[in-house]
């Protein structure tokens, strides 16, 4: 049982012949061949699959593909406009925040999604709390986190 | 000596003005890649016509298979199948001893064993299938602890079910524990199993026909696969090709288990006439059925003088070592070489042992057998502080090494060294002394949270042990490219520690030119020399320095053959003479080979010598609060201070030591394996619990620099000293919140403090 | 992932009519909303296999937090996310977003619901405790009608519910308390986030003019086979002032009442000792020398 599923993915309409069920993860990466969403546990604990499903993070792996009918899918290849990082991409390499890279594209989503809305937790420790990291001891994640987000300010204001 | 300590964590401020590379903190040589998700790892490449295997395991710990049975409700034959019997050449996993089979062929020794392989190009229904394969048992009495193993009631390994015995003696301690006004204090302590939990789970592709084998994998050691890949295929070096692909974590469960599904994804195309095959295993698969760390009980026994000096000093460790020996003797090794501790003293002995169970093998995991006898000398130098009444800092001040000592070894501290300096630095970065007087007089109070801390003090030797570096027999190259920069050629992979950017510096500072002209070949055994293992904490140390005398030998050719001036030059000038260079020769290779240092020797019989040509040194403080309404601990500041030698790229050794001590947390605080016939039993990240942001304190990580004259530029290793100091100094803190009630386990549970304040 | 999708089927309805005349056929559908933990079933190889019906394609059930009544009122489809980022909520209802703070990570509760977690019935439930703490009643529609049913009554024993396969959860409405009542909730976890509870325990306690216990609720999570409210306890405590006394006479109610189980993530032991001592750290809280409740 498959079933013809649309939504905009990074920007541009995306249509598949997918299993209704099938994971979001799978569909991302089987059938629109974007590899840059990965997966570490398949249940929602680890973070590494993290997306933005209507512009609110999400574990890819536990969205039905049917439940993204319509909605906007961004991913971590969609970080990039016009072959320019996105701060909080640069500052990753800038600060040493990314080092196995498993983790990395997860913690980027859940980082520009707290940096684009601060408010969404208490605290940083708390918006990046759903996404596991076993290098870093995310203290240089941290540090890649706060550099984007001056960075981000500034080019707001200007 | 040159001293070099950082003002604020990591960014030192250490005097390397004469170093154009390293010192400094360039992008990591792959990072863009990581962050736009374009880095591909195992499960993001696609072969045409694909196969998905799967494993079939046991779920017995010990028995004989009577049947296997492919149960109607999946097309069966459109399955790629194999058994033991399909294997061509030798069954037999090739590491340390030849004792592990691929396949389980009648007796089964471990829960999660492979018994049989399938295949097909819908992974769904793989899944499906593998439900539908029944195997019949008989049977046979398992063993699952360490007393069990050396009862002697059911022995299945030899004729003790030891796998290896260490013992190392200096002068006699037995005497002296019968002197009169001493103070003698025995302790026993265990430390649970841990899993690596690489982010990236295990995985592999493979193609494989009679003309030869390629495999693809997320993995450390390339040449350890092609090695055991071999005799399974009975085919030579070069009709084996391991291929790394990026690596999402290793820890050491990358180091020699790779191995196993390498030859099942080989296998399977071996059997479907070449066909690719992937098998990627999932979590709950890759957390029953691989590799963790050795669990190990440790009887410590001290005679102390009354103003604390340590007199003798008996330790006694076994390891659970599992069902085949893989690493555990090295393993073992490792633990008996770090039990005694940065002491001086003149009667100790150590004795250890690694025994057989029907577990998995335990495996490779950093710090490889050292973090389980560090854990229990720190906290019993802990108690026995307590004992004596004296601050557990001046207890070890009073019996550090210093230059000149000897270690139970009988290895003579010749190099530099200044263990108290670290000890002070890290009291003074945490406060330490000032927060021992405000805790106890807080813990005084009705607060039901209570304030704690803790330090200990430890080293980890660099490099293979012993004489492993000699027979490892290392190479390392670098390669002109006709572009007229230079390309390194390791086996060493990059899995996150920054292999490929260190070494780049190391080469970049060597030739005199910009990190930027310099590449890394990925590991690929048909492309780059056997450089040996991507573990020890030798990456940097030991090939670096074969890196940093290729590029000598590399600038002296290009002086001599292509006009590149004695007396300095500029990149562009580099440039042109490497690709005239290239032009005129062709692809010229430039090879290091390993050279042992002088005055290193070590006795492999007697356990005496030089185990390591260095060592790093570190003391870590953990400050720490435990709820006694829940029972948790939370810890506050951790404080890292360590001698690694120079430090090449601050950003990187510091994201080391920084992981490092949060996996070490995990382990004293978090991970707890539930064991239940032998395997683990909570094998979701649900249940195994990794700590995340908000479980992870503030690590603030100072280096001291004592450059080594034998490691590139003066480096040590160091990636898995932080997995060392933790626990103890957790277990320190704990106690001291609990008002010196000690907890000798590891990992200190919510449940055990509870258990404890009955 | 280890479940084959062939053998299993989604209906996307378009109306809440049409979803809930699927939910006649025999078996029934089972109903999908944010999918956190049907999905780590389906990973898990654990989701049986068989017809599932997507509430997200129905546009009625995605219905803003309104307040009615004094009651709140949450849809199918509200989020912990969607609560935890209301105003009103933040001030009227404040156990709902601690509990929404706690459950999972942000990841989770942008897409777990509160109906989920309600029908799901998981003895660790992390939201279910603050509603039923709340007095919160469970809307059931079917195609047969409406009914409601008071979350308290809800569970009878280890997953066993008072929805009828046939019905879906509609509505979710949540008295607000008194302004004075005293709110508590705390949970135990594992870890800080991403944690699944080892003791929860969400109370309510209104105090009379003269300091006796006029109303209370002691509402536990992951100490019985089902969210539990402590009854008996209640009734001990009712109409006494919370004194030392008071507070001793609880926990041995308590302790008599509960039957914690041994598990890979806890022990019985611990479970009775921390729930213990959430009960007395609550019931403290409101003499005035411990000031405000913990926020947990």
């Amino acid at each position: 049982m498959t079933a013809k599923i649309s939504f905009t993915l990074n920007g541009k309409p995306w249509t598949g012949n997918v299993h209704p069920l099938k994971r979001l993860l799978d569909t991302l990466r089987e059938d629109a061949g974007l590899t840059g969403t990965k997966e570490g546990c398949g249940e929602g604990e680890c973070g590494a699959c993290t997306v933005f499903l209507d512009g609110q993070v999400v574990m890819s792996c536990m969205v039905p593909t049917c439940q993204a009918e319509g909605k906007k899918v961004t991913t971590i290849e969609g970080l990039v406009s016009d072959g320019d990082l996105h701060p909080m991409q640069d500052c990753f390499i800038q600060e040493g925040g990314a080092q196995c890279g498993i983790c990395t594209p997860g913690m980027i989503m859940a980082a520009v999604a707290y940096a684009n809305d601060p408010d969404s937790a208490e605290d940083m420790r708390e918006a990046l709390a759903g996404n596991l990291c076993r290098c870093t001891g995310y203290t240089r994640i941290y540090e890649s986190v706060k550099k984007a987000m001056e960075k981000m300010s500034v080019s707001e204001i200007r | 000596m040159s001293r070099a300590v950082s003002d604020t964590p990591i960014r030192r401020s250490s005097d390397t003005s004469q170093f154009k590379s390293v010192g400094k903190n360039p992008p990591r040589k792959e990072s863009r890649e990581k962050v736009t998700g374009k880095a591909k790892y195992i499960d993001d490449l696609t072969f045409e016509g694909c196969l998905y295997g799967k494993t079939v395991r046991s779920t017995i710990p010990r028995g004989k298979i009577k049947k296997i049975t492919f149960e109607p409700g999946v097309p069966w034959e459109e399955f790629t199948v194999v058994t033991a019997k399909d294997i061509p050449g030798k069954n037999v996993v090739a590491l340390i001893e030849m004792d592990q089979p691929f396949l389980v062929e009648t007796e089964i020794r471990h829960m999660a064993e492979p018994i049989a392989l399938i295949a097909h190009p819908d992974k769904g229904l793989v899944e499906k299938a593998l439900t539908k394969v029944r195997v019949e048992y008989e049977e046979l009495p398992a063993i699952f602890t360490i007393d069990e193993s050396l009862s002697g009631r059911n022995i299945q390994r030899g004729r003790d079910n030891v796998f290896k015995k260490y013992h190392i003696q200096k002068g006699d301690p037995a005497p002296v524990f019968s002197r009169p006004a001493i103070v003698v204090i025995e302790g026993e302590y265990w430390t649970g199993p841990q899993e690596q939990l690489y982010i990236e789970p295990n995985g592999v592709a493979a193609v494989a026909t009679p003309d030869g084998v390629t495999v693809w994998g997320s993995m450390q050691c390339p040449f350890y696969v092609q090695k055991g890949l071999k005799p399974l295929f009975n085919l030579p070096d070069d009709k084996i090709r391991v291929i790394y692909c990026v690596t999402g974590g290793g820890f050491g469960g990358k180091e020699e288990y790779p191995t196993l599904p390498a030859a099942h994804a080989a296998l399977l195309s071996w059997k479907a006439g070449g066909r690719p095959v992937k098998i990627i295993y999932d979590r709950m698969e890759d957390m029953w059925a691989t590799t963790k760390r050795h669990p190990c009980r440790t009887r410590v026994k001290t005679a102390f003088a009354k103003d604390g000096k340590l007199l003798a000093l008996q330790v006694d460790a076994t390891m659970d070592g599992g069902a085949y020996l893989t690493l555990s003797s090295v393993v073992l090794s490792r633990g008996t070489l770090h039990a005694f501790g940065p002491y001086a003293c003149d009667h100790v002995t150590i004795d250890t042992r690694a025994v057989f169970t029907n577990s998995p093998p335990y495996g490779a995991f950093r710090g490889f057998g050292a973090p389980q006898t560090i854990f229990p000398l720190e906290l019993h130098m802990d108690r026995a502080a307590d004992r004596l009444g004296i601050e557990p800092h001046e207890l070890r001040l009073k019996n550090i090494l210093h230059k000149g000592d000897t270690m139970a070894t009988g290895q003579k501290m010749e190099d530099e060294m200044d263990i108290e300096g670290i000890l002070k630095k890290a009291m003074t970065e945490s406060r330490y002394l000032e927060k021992r007087k405000s805790h106890r007089e807080h813990n005084r109070t009705a607060s039901p949270v209570k304030k704690g801390i803790g330090l200990s003090l430890f080293f980890h030797g660099a490099g293979f042990t012993g004489s492993g570096e000699v027979f490892l027999d290392s190479r390392a190259g670098l390669e002109i490219t006709p572009a007229g920069t230079v390309r390194i050629l390791t086996a060493n992979t990059e899995i996150g520690q920054g292999s490929f950017t260190t070494h780049s510096q190391i080469v970049a500072e060597a030739l005199r030119i910009p990190y930027e002209m310099i590449e890394v070949a990925p590991p690929d055994t048909a492309v780059v020399p056997n450089s040996g293992p991507t573990v020890a904490s030798r990456t940097c140390m030991i090939v670096g320095e074969l890196l940093r005398r290729a590029a000598d030998d590399l600038r002296d050719l290009l002086i001599r053959s292509s006009g590149l001036s004695n007396n300095g030059y500029g990149p562009d000038e580099f440039r042109r003479a490497a690709s005239a260079h290239a032009e005129k020769n062709g692809v010229t290779r430039v090879y290091a080979k390993y050279k042992p240092p002088a005055g290193i020797h070590w006795d492999d019989q007697t356990y005496t010598g030089s185990a390591y040509g260095a060592y790093a040194w570190a003391c870590y403080v953990c400050d720490l609060e435990t709820d006694l309404t829940t029972y948790q601990v939370e810890v506050k500041d951790f404080v890292a201070v360590q001698e690694v030698g120079r430090v090449i790229h601050p950003v990187i050794a510091g994201g080391q030591i920084e992981g490092g001590v949060a996996q070490a947390l995990g382990w004293a605080l978090y991970e707890n394996v539930v064991l239940k016939q032998g395997v683990m039993q909570n094998t979701q990240l649900t249940n195994y619990i990794l700590p995340t942001t908000a479980d992870t304190p503030p690590i603030r990580v100072f280096f001291y620099e004592n450059p080594y004259p034998n490691g590139p530029y003066g480096a040590k290793g160091l990636g898995e000293l932080p997995m060392d100091g933790p626990a103890p100094a957790v277990a320190s803190a704990v106690a001291f919140s609990l008002g010196g009630k000690f907890i000798s386990s590891i990992p200190i549970l919510p449940e055990n403090i509870c258990e404890i304040l009955k | 992932m280890r479940s084959y999708l062939a053998e299993f089927s989604v209906i996307s309805p378009r109306s809440l009519d049409e979803a809930l005349w699927a939910l006649k056929q025999r078996p029934a559908p089972a109903p999908i909303a944010g999918g956190t933990d049907l999905m780590v079933l389906l990973n898990a190889g654990q989701l049986p296999p068989g017809a599932y019906l997507n509430l997200h394609s129905i546009p009625e059930l995605r219905r803003p937090i309104e307040f009615v009544n004094g009651e709140a009122c949450f849809g199918a489809l509200t989020t912990y996310a969607d609560a935890r980022r209301h105003p009103e909520i933040r001030k009227r209802l404040p156990m709902l977003c601690l509990a929404a703070r706690e459950i999972g990570a942000l990841q989770i509760q942008s897409r777990g619901t509160w109906a989920g977690n309600i029908v799901n019935a998981s003895p660790a439930a992390d939201g279910v405790p603050a509603l039923m703490a709340y007095d919160a009643a469970v809307e059931l529609s079917s195609a047969s009608g409406v009914r409601s049913v008071a979350l308290a009554d809800f569970y009878s024993g280890y997953k066993q519910t008072a929805r009828r396969p046939d019905e879906l959860v509609t509505a979710i409405r949540i008295p607000v308390p008194e302004k004075e009542a005293v709110q508590y909730y705390r949970k135990v976890g594992t870890r800080k986030f991403q944690a699944i509870s080892k003791v929860l325990l969400a109370g309510i306690m209104v105090l009379g003019k003269d300091r006796r216990i006029k109303k209370i609720r002691l509402v536990y999570a992951s100490v019985m086979p089902y969210t539990y409210r402590a009854r008996a306890v209640e009734a001990v405590l009712e109409g006494r002032v919370p004194d030392g006394a008071a507070i001793k006479a609880a926990v041995a109610a308590l302790r008599s009442e509960l039957k914690p189980i041994d598990d890979v993530r806890s022990t019985a032991a611990y479970r009775l000792r921390v729930a213990c001592n959430l009960l007395e750290e609550f019931l403290s809280a409101s003499s005035p020398s411990r000031g405000e409740a913990r926020r947990g």
